[in-house]
């Protein structure tokens, strides 16, 4: 059951992040990667993580995407994009993307077979918190003060310059 | 029980799509979105080992790649704004401000 659902889902995200690639309107391409993400969420809470997967849910397919569909409307582009000018670049980047989808597939199949399917504890609000304010509680205040300062670049950024 | 090869090659194919967009669009936007992509193959894959080790750090520190992957994208988007403000497109075919 969860192998059907796990292929499924992934299935779902391939199929969708392809439309990544073959879309050239950006409004699709946002909306092909909401739906990716949503899978990844699922196949997160078949991965007993399911406190991963609310978050996957909430801030990438819900936030992060709003703030991508939000700067896509406000830039607002007439006309749509020219098309490509130069094609071999895109050739390229396919036969690399390729060489080094094989590589890592070597290299992880060889690894991968190491370990014996296990059963992890589940990732719930409890374990992880608890484990988030103990072991490993430098890096989650050092990540606030990421948040803050992300937080002043943006609106600096963002702000128009008034002419002096 | 899902086999942990499965979810590594999952995740492969995940990123690889992730690099090939990233490296075949031409405008900003979606440029971001493939590095999005790609951040959440990782996470896949992190979640993978996690069950793989059974334990819970893996899922500690997607937690932590999901937060600085927002922070990123409220930073990247704000560039994107503010060139488009400035340059009135997002192509990077357009943005050869430094002639490399």
């Amino acid at each position: 059951m969860g192998l059907i659902l796990f292929i499924l889902f992934g299935s779902i995200a391939i199929i969708f992040s392809l439309g990544l690639i073959f879309f050239k309107n950006q409004i699709y391409n946002a909306l092909c990667l909401i739906v990716t993400l949503s899978a990844l969420g699922g196949i997160f809470a078949l991965l007993n993580a399911p406190f991963i997967a609310v978050v996957q849910i909430i801030i990438y397919a819900g936030a992060i995407m709003v703030l991508f569909v939000f700067v896509i409307m406000t830039i607002n582009l007439k006309k749509g994009l020219p098309p490509e000018r130069k094609k071999w670049p895109a050739r390229l980047a396919i036969i690399i993307g390729i060489i080094l989808f094989l590589e890592l597939l070597l290299a992880i199949l060889r690894v991968g077979g190491l370990f014996p399917p296990s059963a992890s504890p589940a990732g719930t609000p409890a374990n992880l918190g608890e484990l988030l304010f103990s072991t490993f509680i430098y890096p989650f205040e050092i990540t606030s003060v990421l948040i803050v300062a992300a937080l002043v670049g943006a609106i600096v950024l963002g702000k128009k310059r008034n002419q002096e | 029980m899902i086999p942990i090869n499965l979810i590594f090659i999952f995740g492969l194919v995940l990123f690889s799509i992730g690099l090939i967009a990233f490296f075949v669009k031409r405008d900003l936007i979606t440029m971001f979105m493939a590095v999005e992509l790609m951040l959440n193959a990782a996470n896949l894959i992190f979640i993978g080992f996690a069950q793989a080790f059974a334990s819970l750090e893996g899922q500690i520190i997607v937690f932590f790649v999901i937060t600085v992957a927002a922070a990123e994208a409220a930073i990247g988007l704000a560039i994107v704004m503010l060139i488009f403000r400035q340059k009135k497109t997002v192509k990077t075919e357009d943005l050869n401000l430094m002639k490399g």
